[in-house]
């Protein structure tokens, strides 16, 4: 594969006169984000730094992961705390507007529309004028969405399905993708092609907030692994020193979550 | 040819001609509470005030088109108001959109009847379609050109309304919208305003709708009844949201309404009911509609 998959996108962002920002530089800052849903206190003053550099968020089921990406995208309030892309306050902010300020959200189960084909789907959210993503360039990164152009949302496999929800995100021109468990439902082979345009979106600058149940697929995608715990996050580390302590995944994740890598299949699975 | 046989196909004209205009009133009712889900109990309502609108703006102007247009733009502009100031609030909530759209309609009713009183009130045909065209095969050899232009008008209607669900952009955030609100709008679309103009949009038909019914037949009070329960079984026999259904349900409703005329007068309305109780029985979601 000696050329790349992804296109390079010649977004507005990244014109001459702004030169591109250090990848460590904050994209998203998240600092004491609370959620109530009634009398449950959903998340507790997370905070959470995501750079240029792909961060995975993991933790057990109920843990607030996806109440985090809803509370980000504006699709529940936050009771208290702050979100900041590039510095500019989320946190009030309707949900289109915060996608028009730049994120891209993958949503948990995909959420394609079922009355709109591939085609529709595209077409819908792809800007006129302007650079970055076209729907030229989405097809040339996914050729089956093309192949499948006018087919109903929910015609589509699964893994057709999360590159429909990938492409309209991408059309957004996003600086900040958030994806909720993007390799729910999906055979391994597409979970494992997913991870090769990921890495490819990360490389062309797009920053990716990665929310998994499944720590081979983090630890694939990311270096940086933050770990949710009943609201807050309860320990930032990397990829190689989670892989190698197995008393923190007992202890954050519970003993049946598979650690293998997904790009070193080889690899044999702890016994559980 | 047997006077039967002229009978027939005259009560079948009439049937499809009156099938137009409920089309036409029931292709508002088809956005607003067929694809938006909006309980809009004062659907006839809009309908006979955009009638009354009408009514004044052809006393006004003497031009049937400024009519057309100025009872559309009015009811669009009174179906935003309603839609910002009282359903937009209530989302989601049948029964209060029920019953504060019930309330709507009373209000409507009485302040139409305060200033136009119990008349009733016809418009011109425009001079295009005025007077009789003579057809074979129908009574007396001549059929109004009024009511053959109806049809014409709910072609118009249809074919403008698929084109824009399904060609434009405006279209495809509104059936997007529908399945999944939240995720259009984590999209950057702006959802509400999306609903907003559909339920302008709705409106505007119904006040269209009203100036086409109130040249085709007449307009008085408690005439809003009639259009609401014409327009409730088009759109629930068809299906939800369906707007090939509401052509067929318009089309069923329009011929055994006129067919029962005819042949059983007695029993048109029950006619009328027995097809919707049928369709329901075996279709609980319409002969078009999908599944909840």
């Amino acid at each position: 594969m000696a050329e790349p998959l992804i296109p390079r996108p010649d977004g507005p962002a990244e014109s001459a006169d702004h030169p591109e920002p250090a990848a460590t530089a904050p994209v998203l800052e998240i600092s004491g984000l609370d959620v109530r849903y009634g009398q449950s206190h959903v998340l507790q003053g997370v905070d959470l730094i995501v750079n240029r550099r792909p961060l995975s968020l993991i933790g057990r089921n109920g843990m607030g992961k996806s109440t985090l990406c809803n509370a980000i995208t504006g699709l529940v309030p936050a009771f208290g705390g702050s979100v900041k892309l590039h510095g500019h306050e989320l946190v009030g902010l309707k949900p289109h507007e915060i996608a028009r300020s730049g994120i891209g959200y993958v949503p948990q189960g995909r959420r394609v529309f079922a009355s709109l084909s591939v085609e529709e789907h595209l077409r819908m959210v792809a800007r006129r004028g302007g650079g970055g993503w076209t729907i030229k360039k989405i097809y040339e990164l996914f050729p089956s969405l093309q192949a499948r152009r006018r087919n109903g949302g929910t015609q589509l496999s699964g893994g057709e399905q999360q590159m429909l929800a990938i492409a309209r995100a991408l059309l957004l021109n996003p600086r900040l993708l958030i994806m909720d468990e993007p390799s729910e439902g999906l055979a391994p082979i597409v979970v494992e092609h997913m991870i090769g345009t990921l890495h490819n979106l990360a490389r062309e600058g797009v920053a990716l907030l990665l929310v998994e149940q499944n720590l081979g697929v983090a630890t694939s995608v990311s270096e940086r692994i933050a770990i949710m715990v009943t609201g807050t996050i309860a320990l930032e580390t990397t990829s190689a020193e989670l892989a190698s302590d197995e008393a923190t995944q007992r202890r954050y994740l519970g003993v049946s979550t598979h650690i293998e890598r997904i790009d070193t299949p080889a690899a044999p699975a702890p016994s559980t | 040819m047997p006077k039967a046989l002229v009978d027939l196909l005259t009560v079948v004209l009439n049937g499809v001609t009156l099938a137009a205009l409920y089309f036409v009133v029931a292709s508002g009712f088809t956005l607003i509470f067929g694809l938006m889900r909006t309980t809009n109990m004062a659907h006839g309502s809009l309908y006979m005030l955009g009638a009354y609108v009408g009514v004044s703006a052809y006393d006004a102007t003497g031009n049937w088109l400024a009519a057309l247009v100025i009872g559309f733009a009015a009811l669009a502009v009174v179906g935003g108001a309603i839609h910002l100031g009282l359903l937009s609030r209530m989302a989601g909530q049948d029964l209060r959109q029920a019953l504060v759209t019930i309330g709507l309609s009373i209000i409507i009713g009485d302040l139409l009847l305060a200033k136009y009183g119990g008349l009733t009130y016809q418009i011109a045909p425009p001079a295009f379609a005025a007077g009789s065209v003579a057809i074979p095969f129908v009574v007396n050899g001549t059929y109004s050109a009024y009511r053959l232009f109806m049809i014409g008008a709910a072609v118009a209607v249809y074919g403008s309304l698929w084109l824009v669900l399904n060609r434009t952009r405006i279209g495809w955030y509104i059936r997007a919208g529908i399945d999944d609100r939240d995720m259009l709008s984590a999209l950057g679309v702006n959802v509400s305003r999306v609903f907003l103009f559909v339920f302008a949009l709705g409106a505007g038909l119904a006040g269209l709708s009203g100036v086409i019914g109130a040249t085709a037949l007449s307009i008085s009070p408690s005439e809003d009844g009639r259009y609401l329960l014409s327009s409730l079984v088009v759109v629930i026999v068809g299906g939800m949201g369906s707007l090939e259904g509401a052509v067929i349900g318009a089309l069923i409703i329009g011929l055994s309404e006129q067919i029962g005329l005819f042949y059983a007068p007695t029993y048109s309305i029950f006619i009328t009911f027995v097809i919707m109780a049928a369709v329901l029985a075996i279709r609980p979601q319409g002969l078009l509609g999908r599944p909840a």
